[in-house]
């Protein structure tokens, strides 16, 4: 009798639950279209009036968006990343092979394809699920000038190196989710990536500003990279690292190239005549905190 | 003396399953410049711990058989540190030679697991059964010791993955941490090398 009660208690109280979670996610009109789980993580796909968005989640609850698309303008970025990503054009301009790390729905191969229909786009991305998704959901497509490799990237660029392949851009998007893949944000690794970029590459990683990690990471970027811009915006999480192979131009240098970038990028909603106050090249963060190593490398645990 | 004889081959193989654990978890680390940090270079791993784990106890049954003492336990461990230095030494030079030459991530990091971790795996787990043999007095207890044994070294093991995983990984470098493991296996293995020549012995049965 008691088993039976206490059973009743319980279902009621589901039911309770599951109603006012879905009551939530209706008043801020809020579904879910799509949802997997791969071998690394639960995709989510939701949809609400104005935007599509790809999530990796722990929990229908706990999880950020990867990436987020406007129903109505394919073009217009929703996140403040993605336009501190396009900064580096202040730095360097007209790559024509590009190897970007990590798809997510495809945000920035579609933005760096349709500003350079010319260059050739690799994107490293370990799991099978988000390249399927991107396709099903966020329009990705394949050509004979973007592919993808379904590969762990730090094998990736160690092969292309083997290889010999250069990139004159390499973008790296793959520390968005709960978990950092730790043997990509290392000495060795960056020095992997150096060793694709021609006299004129760069590197571009969209990284966290916050926690003990954010020095680790930006002094371990300034030890194989002599300088850096650190591009920093007020009311975003995200920051993004530019490493280029050679000096940095100065801050009237891309002063005076923005204006002619300006046309370009408006299609993508941002005027990037604001952006280049953002690009700094002082440390604000403790020079002291030890670099990462692959001997080194517990990026997760300096993130808590 | 029977006491101190026990307490000693317990805490000993407290120590190897914490050191089992430990160099388990580095293995995904020390592989991941090379194959990745994918879903089946853990795969390969597991396979080869427990592949060698299994050996290993095959073995370390077969040889109580003959005159089980605490000097040769002791050399188990004296190997084990041994064994673990190609790990601290040649690790990067093994896994640029097999990735050079063996294209998929799969195999690559299971051939270099079992090139870097199959012979000291294997001799930990010599260390298991020895032990039952060391403690065991009478057949009628021996479940009894057995399941004491596998009590401590299990709970070595999980002490050894939690140490390595929130902390050790956080204060210490990779090879730092290994070399300790090695020291501290050829220090338990002098002890009861040490022990065995000082006459320590279990009460004869």
């Amino acid at each position: 009798m008691k088993i039976c009660i206490t059973g009743i208690f319980r279902i009621s109280l589901l039911i309770l639950t599951m109603l006012t979670s879905t009551m939530t996610s209706a008043q801020i009109g809020l579904r879910t279209i799509h949802q997997e789980r791969s071998l690394y993580r639960n995709i989510l796909v939701t949809e609400d009036y104005e935007r599509r968005c790809m999530r990796f989640t722990i929990t229908d609850r706990i999880g950020q968006n990867q990436s987020c698309r406007y129903l109505d303008d394919k073009d217009k970025l929703v996140f403040p990343y993605a336009k501190l990503v396009l900064t580096s054009l202040l730095v360097q301009d007209n790559p024509e092979r590009i190897l970007i790390v990590g798809l997510g729905g495809g945000t920035l191969v579609h933005t760096y394809s349709s500003l350079f229909p010319n260059a050739e786009i690799i994107i490293a991305e370990i799991d099978e699920a988000v390249v399927r998704v991107a396709r099903e959901y966020f329009d990705f497509e394949e050509t004979d000038r973007i592919r993808v490799e379904t590969v762990d990237a730090r094998v990736y660029v160690k092969r292309a190196g083997l290889r010999g392949e250069k990139f004159d851009l390499v973008i790296l998007d793959a520390f968005n989710g709960e978990y950092i893949p730790e043997h990509l944000m290392t000495m060795e690794f960056f020095e992997e990536v150096k060793m694709l970029l021609p006299q004129d590459g760069m590197v571009v990683s969209n990284t966290f500003s916050s926690s003990r990690l954010y020095a680790a990471e930006s002094n371990t970027y300034r030890e194989v990279f002599d300088q850096i811009f650190n591009v920093r915006m007020a009311g975003t999480g995200n920051r993004i690292i530019i490493a280029p192979m050679q000096a940095l131009p100065d801050r009237a240098t891309l002063e005076q190239r923005a204006p002619l970038f300006r046309e370009r990028l408006e299609r993508f909603d941002m005027d990037i005549t604001t952006f280049p106050r953002l690009m700094q090249t002082t440390a604000d963060w403790d020079t002291g905190e030890r670099p990462l190593s692959d001997q080194y490398s517990p990026a997760n645990l300096l993130n808590n | 003396m029977s006491s101190t004889h026990n307490l000693m081959v317990l805490c000993l193989a407290f120590v190897s399953g914490f050191i089992i654990m430990a160099i388990e978890l580095l293995g995904g680390r020390i592989l991941a410049p090379y194959f990745g940090s994918s879903i089946y270079v853990w795969g390969s791993i597991i396979t080869v711990f427990m592949l060698s784990l299994s050996i290993g106890y095959l073995m370390g049954g077969r040889m109580s058989l003959h005159n089980p003492n605490l000097g040769r336990y002791g050399i188990f461990f004296v190997s084990a540190a041994v064994l673990l230095m190609p790990l601290v030494l040649w690790s990067n030079s093994m896994m640029e030679f097999i990735f050079l030459r063996i294209e998929d991530p799969r195999y690559g990091s299971l051939v270099v697991s079992m090139l870097l971790f199959f012979l000291p795996t294997a001799v930990m787990g010599m260390i298991a059964p020895y032990s039952v043999r060391l403690l065991v007095m009478d057949t009628a207890r021996s479940g009894h010791i057995a399941g004491m044994l596998y009590f401590i070294s299990t709970l070595g093991s999980a002490l050894g993955t939690l140490a390595t995983s929130f902390y050790l990984v956080l204060w210490f470098e990779v090879n730092s941490i290994l070399l300790v493991m090695s020291g501290t296996l050829a220090i338990a293995g002098a002890t009861a090398i040490g022990a065995s020549r000082a006459g320590l012995a279990r009460s004869t049965n």
